[in-house]
């Protein structure tokens, strides 16, 4: 038996020396392995199928309360309380749209975040970039400390100076100047002019961690380049406009994306800093407040509307503002997803 | 003599090396430095390092409101002696908060780092499962992260769930299990609580899954060539290839997830210190209160991440 096998195996080898193609069956190539193939495929398809169940599984938790809210978005009051209607409305309806976007001021809202967003992102990731440069590739006395007071900004929580800048903003003055000048302090509550200087600052929302992505990634490009183009007589500034900023579009881009999104959702901020401003977001957070308001006026002259609205009620006017506020950034990620993942994931961020 | 005369300029130029490490072109790529980390330094110093040492100032201080004006009355620590000695929550809240942090910091970093190297695999659709898996970093920022967590509706209906349903989750059914065999709760507790919370970690864990990803990226192949003539198996790989490829991204993630979690606005801790300031309108209380919960963290990180940093395997030492 061995024998003949060894005979046919060295005939195939012969003949595959001459350059003849042998057909084999996936089962007489098994065979020749003594069965190694076929446990290896198996393996292989067990692992593939645990995989996706399990993918499938946990693809599912994440979309799961997403996939939720639309559906309940689309319901009518009737379907929410109805037992036998769960994910499919039996009645669909546009009604808790229109209502959100009344009580939000959705056009206006969207309208101001998308310019206070595309602002901020832009001004706070120009920013992140330059001293992110600074960071990767010059060597300057105490550099080091400055670097651990980056660390020291991704960890100290927003809320611990909040107070002293809310003050701080409502009597505002630059080494006395302004006060030389007016004779008195500058009250800068009720304008962006804070939160643009925040952002000029580096200080706005997460902007410690942009600048820590774009000094990793600046540390990982070669010097080689620049040190070229300053024999080539190239100064400090143009090398970075002209050959850093080039390479750099994928972290920038991340960088970009992440500030629009967490400005887009932010409250925090814009509670403090922006609050005379209709943003989606800080709509969004009073919403169910301000759905009684809108009951009252709707239904004029009951004075108990605000007790008629039901917790099931608001939440799917919760829902319904959820949904308009996440879909212009779902759609931006849909669009940019490649960029988001892939461009973060290949710049081999390293400690 | 001309022999001399170069050593002497050598001696000198030395001399003037030995004055300053920033000299002639690095003085100038010193300055230029400066310039390009000038926006940061101003931005920290101004409405950074000031609005800190004011509000570690306060936490001294009976800060009181008057209409269009502050006033601060020195009382020294007394604030502090109130949020520990006197204040009944606040020692509660920071250790189960703290406890609470320590537990999911562990479990998002083993999820991530499982499912990094799940989506780091050849199959199909793995673009689709990356952006999904991605996606948390959208649904649970800003104010949705509130109203996820205080919606009122969604635990009215899990309260409902939980009770209409005992003994279906498996979680519960292994749990009578466990107890009928006499095995205490104690023991698997802390596993259960966080397989019942997978949502939460699977929402926090989308920015870790992607540095992971990184760093499994920049791994090259023929280190597992290497590993697998030598007669590893793949389980092996794992633990000697790609483990201390990774691990320095270990620490990034371990801090990042800490801070992150701390930061969260939903804590007990934050939620204790927002409605000091904004409903009781003490300044003083919820500065110190700010200050002493800072204080833990940083001091939690830094120690943290010294003894991580010493089981860390740097490649390429820089």
């Amino acid at each position: 038996m061995t024998k003949d096998k060894a005979k046919k195996n060295s005939v195939e080898i012969a003949a595959a020396r001459e350059g003849a193609v042998v057909q084999r069956t996936f089962w007489e190539r098994n065979k020749l392995t003594h069965g190694y193939l076929l446990q290896k495929k198996i393996g292989g398809v067990g692992i593939s199928i645990v995989r996706a169940i399990l993918l499938f599984g946990l693809c599912f938790l994440i979309l799961q309360p997403v996939l939720n809210k639309i559906s309940v978005s689309f319901m009518t009051e009737d379907d929410v309380y109805n037992p036998i209607v769960i994910s499919i409305p039996l009645h669909p309806t546009v009604e808790n749209y229109q209502i959100a976007a009344t009580i939000m001021e959705y056009a206006k809202g969207v309208t101001t975040s998308l310019i206070v967003s595309v602002l901020a992102a832009v001004i706070q990731v120009s920013m992140a970039t330059l001293v992110g440069y600074g960071f990767a590739r010059f060597r300057f006395p105490l550099k080091k400390m400055w670097f651990a007071f980056v660390m020291l900004l991704i960890m100290v929580p927003p809320q611990t100076v909040s107070t002293s800048l809310h003050l701080h903003f409502s009597r505002f003055d630059f080494l006395g100047i302004i006060k030389l000048i007016t004779g008195t302090t500058l009250n800068l509550r009720s304008s962006p002019i804070p939160y643009i200087l925040m952002s000029l600052g580096c200080m706005g929302l997460k902007n410690g961690l942009y600048i820590y992505l774009v000094r990793q990634y600046f540390r990982n490009i070669p010097v080689d380049l620049e040190e070229a183009a300053y024999i080539d007589g190239c100064g400090t500034v143009k090398t970075f406009f002209k050959i850093m900023l080039p390479q750099a579009r994928p972290i920038i881009t991340s960088c970009f994306l992440f500030a629009f999104v967490w400005q887009w959702t932010d409250g925090f901020y814009s509670r403090l800093f922006l609050s005379n401003f209709t943003l989606v977001s800080t709509s969004l957070s009073n919403i169910v407040a301000s759905l009684g308001v809108y009951v009252a006026r709707v239904q004029s002259g009951s004075s108990n509307a605000q007790a008629s609205i039901s917790p099931l009620r608001s939440n799917q006017i919760l829902s319904t503002g959820t949904m308009l506020i996440l879909a212009p950034v779902l759609v931006l990620y849909m669009f940019a997803q490649r960029q988001f993942v892939e461009s973060l994931a290949s710049t081999g961020i390293k400690m | 003599m001309k022999n001399q005369n170069v050593t002497a300029e050598e001696v000198k130029s030395r001399k003037k090396r030995k004055k300053g490490k920033y000299d002639g072109l690095m003085r100038h790529r010193a300055i230029a430095g400066y310039m390009f980390i000038l926006p940061f330094i101003l931005g920290f110093l101004l409405l950074m390092v000031k609005p800190l040492i004011h509000s570690l100032y306060m936490s001294f201080c009976n800060v009181t409101l008057e209409p269009g004006s502050v006033s601060y009355s020195w009382i020294g620590t007394e604030n502090i002696r109130y949020i520990f000695r006197v204040d009944a929550d606040y020692t509660r809240m920071l250790t189960e908060d703290f406890t609470k942090m320590v537990i999911y910091t562990f479990a998002i970093i083993v999820f991530s780092f499982f499912v990094s190297l799940i989506l780091n695999q050849e199959f199909k659709g793995r673009a689709l499962v990356r952006a999904i898996f991605f996606m948390p970093v959208i649904l649970s920022s800003g104010v949705m992260l509130n109203l996820e967590s205080n919606n009122q509706y969604m635990s009215i209906i899990q309260d409902t769930i939980e009770e209409t349903t005992t003994g279906v989750s498996v979680t519960a059914a292994l749990e009578s299990i466990l107890r009928t065999a006499g095995v205490g709760v104690r023991a698997y507790e802390t596993v259960f609580e966080i397989i019942d919370n997978i949502y939460d970690i699977a929402m926090a864990s989308g920015i870790q899954i992607i540095i992971f990803l990184s760093g499994l990226q920049t791994i090259s192949s023929s280190l597992y060539e290497a590993a697998s003539i030598d007669g590893c198996t793949k389980w092996e790989s794992l633990w000697k290839v790609t483990f201390p490829m990774v691990s320095s991204l270990f620490l990034v993630n371990w801090i990042y997830t800490v801070v992150d979690f701390c930061m969260r606005s939903d804590t007990q801790v934050m939620t204790k210190i927002q409605t000091e300031m904004v409903d009781k309108q003490s300044y003083g209380v919820a500065s110190a209160m700010s200050w002493a919960y800072f204080l833990v963290v940083i001091a939690f990180i830094g120690l943290t991440s010294f003894f991580i940093s010493k089981v860390v395997y740097y490649s390429d030492e820089r």
